[in-house]
Protein backbone atom coordinates (compact mmCIF):
# COMPACT_ATOMS: atom_id res chain seq x y z
CA UNK A 1 0.00 0.00 0.00
CA UNK A 2 1.17 3.44 -0.52
CA UNK A 3 1.52 6.55 1.55
CA UNK A 4 -1.25 8.80 0.83
CA UNK A 5 0.27 11.87 -0.08
CA UNK A 6 -2.76 14.03 0.62
CA UNK A 7 -1.69 14.24 4.09
CA UNK A 8 0.69 16.52 3.45
CA UNK A 9 0.51 19.81 5.11
CA UNK A 10 -1.69 17.98 7.59
CA UNK A 11 -1.24 19.56 11.58
CA UNK A 12 -2.28 17.88 14.81
CA UNK A 13 -2.46 19.77 17.83
CA UNK A 14 -1.04 18.58 20.92
CA UNK A 15 -3.30 16.18 22.68
CA UNK A 16 -2.39 15.84 25.99
CA UNK A 17 0.58 17.41 28.16
CA UNK A 18 3.53 15.31 28.56
CA UNK A 19 5.50 15.87 32.06
CA UNK A 20 8.63 14.80 32.22
CA UNK A 21 9.60 13.01 35.23
CA UNK A 22 12.98 12.55 36.96
CA UNK A 23 12.77 8.92 36.78
CA UNK A 24 11.70 8.96 32.92
CA UNK A 25 15.03 10.87 32.34
CA UNK A 26 16.77 8.58 34.53
CA UNK A 27 15.56 5.56 32.72
CA UNK A 28 16.02 7.28 29.36
CA UNK A 29 19.62 8.07 30.59
CA UNK A 30 20.71 4.62 31.69
CA UNK A 31 19.57 2.88 28.32
CA UNK A 32 22.07 5.06 26.59
CA UNK A 33 24.76 5.44 29.14
CA UNK A 34 25.09 1.31 30.07
CA UNK A 35 24.61 0.49 26.45
CA UNK A 36 27.37 -2.66 25.97
CA UNK A 37 28.80 -2.15 29.16
CA UNK A 38 26.70 -3.89 32.07
CA UNK A 39 23.46 -4.47 30.49
CA UNK A 40 25.09 -8.06 28.86
CA UNK A 41 23.03 -10.42 30.14
CA UNK A 42 23.48 -11.64 33.83
CA UNK A 43 24.77 -8.14 34.41
CA UNK A 44 23.96 -5.60 36.67
CA UNK A 45 22.32 -2.61 35.28
CA UNK A 46 24.21 0.20 34.43
CA UNK A 47 23.66 3.52 36.29
CA UNK A 48 27.22 4.40 37.73
CA UNK A 49 28.16 5.82 34.36
CA UNK A 50 25.05 7.97 33.54
CA UNK A 51 26.30 11.40 33.94
CA UNK A 52 25.05 13.41 37.08
CA UNK A 53 23.23 16.21 34.97
CA UNK A 54 20.83 13.97 33.77
CA UNK A 55 19.95 12.45 37.48
CA UNK A 56 21.13 14.96 39.54
CA UNK A 57 19.07 18.21 40.27
CA UNK A 58 22.23 19.92 42.07
CA UNK A 59 24.50 19.17 39.19
CA UNK A 60 22.48 20.17 36.75
CA UNK A 61 21.26 23.40 38.81
CA UNK A 62 25.64 23.95 38.69
CA UNK A 63 25.60 24.26 35.40
CA UNK A 64 22.66 27.37 35.45
CA UNK A 65 20.01 24.81 34.96
CA UNK A 66 16.73 24.96 36.45
CA UNK A 67 16.63 20.82 37.29
CA UNK A 68 18.30 17.92 36.10
CA UNK A 69 18.16 17.59 31.86
CA UNK A 70 17.56 15.46 29.90
CA UNK A 71 19.61 13.87 26.90
CA UNK A 72 19.92 15.23 24.00
CA UNK A 73 18.07 13.23 21.98
CA UNK A 74 15.25 12.46 24.71
CA UNK A 75 12.85 14.47 22.67
CA UNK A 76 12.02 11.74 20.23
CA UNK A 77 10.31 10.05 23.07
CA UNK A 78 7.78 12.87 22.37
CA UNK A 79 8.02 12.87 18.82
CA UNK A 80 7.28 9.21 18.29
CA UNK A 81 4.54 9.13 20.40
CA UNK A 82 3.33 12.77 18.33
CA UNK A 83 4.35 10.77 14.66
CA UNK A 84 2.12 7.73 15.47
CA UNK A 85 -0.59 10.00 15.25
CA UNK A 86 0.22 10.07 11.30
CA UNK A 87 1.99 6.91 11.16
CA UNK A 88 -0.72 4.24 12.52
CA UNK A 89 -3.53 5.97 11.35
CA UNK A 90 -4.55 2.93 8.68
CA UNK A 91 -5.61 5.74 6.44
CA UNK A 92 -1.80 6.85 5.38
CA UNK A 93 -0.68 3.71 4.65
CA UNK A 94 2.24 3.12 6.30
CA UNK A 95 3.81 -0.19 7.15
CA UNK A 96 5.18 0.03 10.27
CA UNK A 97 7.88 -2.77 10.09
CA UNK A 98 8.96 -1.02 6.77
CA UNK A 99 9.70 2.25 7.91
CA UNK A 100 13.54 2.74 8.42
CA UNK A 101 14.71 6.40 9.40
CA UNK A 102 16.86 8.46 7.49
CA UNK A 103 17.40 11.62 9.13
CA UNK A 104 17.26 12.85 12.23
CA UNK A 105 17.43 16.43 14.06
CA UNK A 106 16.55 18.33 17.05
CA UNK A 107 16.95 22.05 17.68
CA UNK A 108 16.82 23.12 21.01
CA UNK A 109 15.46 26.12 21.96
CA UNK A 110 16.35 25.70 24.98
CA UNK A 111 17.03 22.43 27.13
CA UNK A 112 14.60 19.72 28.21
CA UNK A 113 14.48 19.45 32.14
CA UNK A 114 12.66 17.82 34.84
CA UNK A 115 9.59 19.62 35.62
CA UNK A 116 8.44 20.67 32.34
CA UNK A 117 5.17 20.35 31.03
CA UNK A 118 5.42 19.84 27.30
CA UNK A 119 2.99 19.71 24.29
CA UNK A 120 3.60 18.48 20.65
CA UNK A 121 2.34 19.42 17.42
CA UNK A 122 3.12 17.65 14.71
CA UNK A 123 3.16 19.05 10.89
CA UNK A 124 3.67 16.80 8.02
CA UNK A 125 5.80 18.55 5.78
CA UNK A 126 6.65 15.92 3.16
CA UNK A 127 5.52 12.87 1.69
CA UNK A 128 7.21 12.03 -2.04
CA UNK A 129 8.53 8.76 -3.56
CA UNK A 130 11.74 7.94 -4.97
CA UNK A 131 12.93 4.65 -6.49
CA UNK A 132 9.34 2.70 -5.06
CA UNK A 133 10.11 4.43 -1.29
CA UNK A 134 8.34 6.54 0.40
CA UNK A 135 9.58 8.95 1.71
CA UNK A 136 8.24 10.74 4.82
CA UNK A 137 9.26 14.12 6.83
CA UNK A 138 7.64 14.72 9.66
CA UNK A 139 8.51 18.28 12.27
CA UNK A 140 7.28 17.56 16.09
CA UNK A 141 7.13 21.60 17.39
CA UNK A 142 7.67 20.78 21.17
CA UNK A 143 6.35 24.02 23.54
CA UNK A 144 5.92 24.24 27.57
CA UNK A 145 2.25 24.52 28.04
CA UNK A 146 2.28 27.77 28.47
CA UNK A 147 3.73 28.27 25.05
CA UNK A 148 7.21 29.05 25.01
CA UNK A 149 9.22 26.81 22.46
CA UNK A 150 11.22 24.13 23.73
CA UNK A 151 11.96 21.94 21.06
CA UNK A 152 11.72 21.55 17.17
CA UNK A 153 12.01 17.55 16.07
CA UNK A 154 12.41 16.63 12.31
CA UNK A 155 12.61 13.25 11.62
CA UNK A 156 12.69 11.72 7.81
CA UNK A 157 11.49 8.38 7.34
CA UNK A 158 11.72 5.47 4.50
CA UNK A 159 8.85 3.21 3.95
CA UNK A 160 11.11 0.98 2.02
CA UNK A 161 8.91 -0.53 -1.20
CA UNK A 162 7.96 -4.64 -0.69
CA UNK A 163 10.92 -6.29 -2.11
CA UNK A 164 10.34 -7.83 -5.72
CA UNK A 165 8.45 -11.04 -5.75
CA UNK A 166 11.40 -13.21 -5.82
CA UNK A 167 11.71 -16.34 -3.42
CA UNK A 168 12.40 -15.47 -0.01
CA UNK A 169 14.86 -18.21 1.08
CA UNK A 170 15.72 -16.88 4.19
CA UNK A 171 12.18 -16.46 5.90
CA UNK A 172 11.64 -18.48 8.55
CA UNK A 173 8.27 -20.51 9.05
CA UNK A 174 4.92 -19.56 9.92
CA UNK B 1 38.54 13.09 26.06
CA UNK B 2 41.32 15.87 25.71
CA UNK B 3 39.00 18.15 22.95
CA UNK B 4 36.24 20.32 23.82
CA UNK B 5 33.67 22.65 21.82
CA UNK B 6 35.79 25.66 23.91
CA UNK B 7 39.62 24.71 22.44
CA UNK B 8 39.13 23.91 18.78
CA UNK B 9 38.54 26.40 15.95
CA UNK B 10 36.34 24.56 14.10
CA UNK B 11 36.26 23.94 10.25
CA UNK B 12 33.59 22.02 8.04
CA UNK B 13 34.10 18.80 8.23
CA UNK B 14 36.38 18.88 10.51
CA UNK B 15 36.47 15.69 12.82
CA UNK B 16 35.76 16.58 16.60
CA UNK B 17 35.83 13.05 18.43
CA UNK B 18 35.34 9.35 17.74
CA UNK B 19 34.35 6.37 20.10
CA UNK B 20 33.71 3.18 19.57
CA UNK B 21 30.65 1.61 21.62
CA UNK B 22 29.64 -2.55 21.10
CA UNK B 23 25.57 -3.02 20.62
CA UNK B 24 23.93 -6.05 22.75
CA UNK B 25 20.66 -6.96 21.92
CA UNK B 26 19.95 -6.51 25.57
CA UNK B 27 20.86 -2.73 24.84
CA UNK B 28 18.00 -2.62 22.01
CA UNK B 29 15.27 -3.91 24.44
CA UNK B 30 16.59 -1.77 27.57
CA UNK B 31 16.50 1.05 24.92
CA UNK B 32 12.73 0.15 23.39
CA UNK B 33 11.83 0.27 26.83
CA UNK B 34 12.85 3.62 27.80
CA UNK B 35 12.14 5.22 24.62
CA UNK B 36 8.78 3.43 23.86
CA UNK B 37 9.95 2.50 20.29
CA UNK B 38 8.96 -1.53 19.82
CA UNK B 39 9.08 -2.13 16.88
CA UNK B 40 9.80 -5.33 16.56
CA UNK B 41 12.45 -5.51 13.61
CA UNK B 42 15.10 -4.29 17.31
CA UNK B 43 14.18 -7.62 19.07
CA UNK B 44 13.06 -9.98 16.47
CA UNK B 45 14.68 -11.61 13.92
CA UNK B 46 11.71 -13.18 11.82
CA UNK B 47 10.28 -10.13 11.63
CA UNK B 48 13.48 -8.64 10.72
CA UNK B 49 14.49 -11.26 8.49
CA UNK B 50 10.45 -11.29 6.77
CA UNK B 51 11.00 -7.27 5.75
CA UNK B 52 14.02 -7.96 3.96
CA UNK B 53 16.56 -6.78 6.82
CA UNK B 54 19.57 -8.63 7.30
CA UNK B 55 18.65 -9.08 10.93
CA UNK B 56 17.69 -7.26 13.64
CA UNK B 57 19.04 -3.37 13.54
CA UNK B 58 19.63 -1.00 16.55
CA UNK B 59 17.03 1.51 16.24
CA UNK B 60 18.75 4.66 14.46
CA UNK B 61 17.50 6.32 17.56
CA UNK B 62 19.80 4.41 20.16
CA UNK B 63 23.17 5.49 17.74
CA UNK B 64 21.55 8.65 17.55
CA UNK B 65 21.57 8.77 21.28
CA UNK B 66 24.95 7.21 21.98
CA UNK B 67 26.55 9.52 18.98
CA UNK B 68 24.83 12.69 21.88
CA UNK B 69 27.16 11.16 24.36
CA UNK B 70 29.78 12.02 22.13
CA UNK B 71 28.73 14.98 21.70
CA UNK B 72 27.69 16.27 25.02
CA UNK B 73 31.13 15.04 26.58
CA UNK B 74 32.39 17.15 23.62
CA UNK B 75 30.33 20.44 24.76
CA UNK B 76 32.05 20.00 28.48
CA UNK B 77 29.40 17.09 29.73
CA UNK B 78 26.18 19.96 29.54
CA UNK B 79 23.63 19.12 27.22
CA UNK B 80 21.66 22.50 27.37
CA UNK B 81 24.91 23.29 25.16
CA UNK B 82 23.98 21.08 22.56
CA UNK B 83 21.25 23.48 20.89
CA UNK B 84 21.08 21.53 17.32
CA UNK B 85 22.05 17.72 16.49
CA UNK B 86 21.08 16.31 13.36
CA UNK B 87 22.14 12.99 12.20
CA UNK B 88 21.79 10.82 8.96
CA UNK B 89 21.54 7.16 8.79
CA UNK B 90 23.80 5.19 6.36
CA UNK B 91 23.83 1.74 6.99
CA UNK B 92 21.86 -0.50 9.28
CA UNK B 93 23.65 -1.37 12.63
CA UNK B 94 23.08 -5.34 12.80
CA UNK B 95 22.78 -6.69 16.45
CA UNK B 96 23.68 -10.26 16.52
CA UNK B 97 21.82 -12.56 18.71
CA UNK B 98 22.31 -12.74 22.73
CA UNK B 99 24.77 -15.74 22.28
CA UNK B 100 26.66 -14.06 19.50
CA UNK B 101 29.66 -11.58 19.91
CA UNK B 102 28.42 -7.76 19.99
CA UNK B 103 28.07 -5.36 16.66
CA UNK B 104 30.90 -3.00 17.09
CA UNK B 105 30.60 0.84 15.47
CA UNK B 106 32.36 4.06 15.19
CA UNK B 107 30.65 7.27 16.25
CA UNK B 108 32.15 9.97 14.31
CA UNK B 109 31.20 13.50 15.75
CA UNK B 110 32.12 16.40 12.84
CA UNK B 111 31.28 19.89 12.13
CA UNK B 112 29.44 20.25 8.65
CA UNK B 113 27.52 22.87 8.00
CA UNK B 114 25.07 22.59 11.18
CA UNK B 115 26.54 23.17 14.11
CA UNK B 116 27.45 19.25 14.92
CA UNK B 117 26.55 15.81 13.19
CA UNK B 118 27.56 12.13 13.74
CA UNK B 119 28.13 10.45 10.59
CA UNK B 120 27.32 7.00 11.03
CA UNK B 121 24.13 5.41 11.86
CA UNK B 122 21.44 2.69 10.93
CA UNK B 123 18.38 2.89 8.88
CA UNK B 124 16.22 1.90 11.73
CA UNK B 125 12.56 2.36 12.26
CA UNK B 126 11.87 5.80 14.19
CA UNK B 127 8.35 4.20 14.90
Amino acid sequence: MAVDQSFVGRTYPPEDVYEVSAEKVREFASAVAGAGSATVLGGPLATADVPAVHVDAAAARALGHADAVAPPTFAVVLAQRSDARFLADPAAGVDFTRVVHGEQSFTHHRPVVVGDRLVTTLHVDGVRVAAGNAIVTTRNEIATESGEPVCTATSVLVVRAPETPTPRTQEEGA
Amino acid sequence: MSATADDQRLEVGQEVARRTFSVHRADLVRYAGASGDFNPIHWSERTAVGVGLPGVIAHGMFTMALAGRVVQDWCGGDPGRVASFGVRFTKPVVVAPVDASPASSPVVAEAPGLPVASSWGAPSPGV
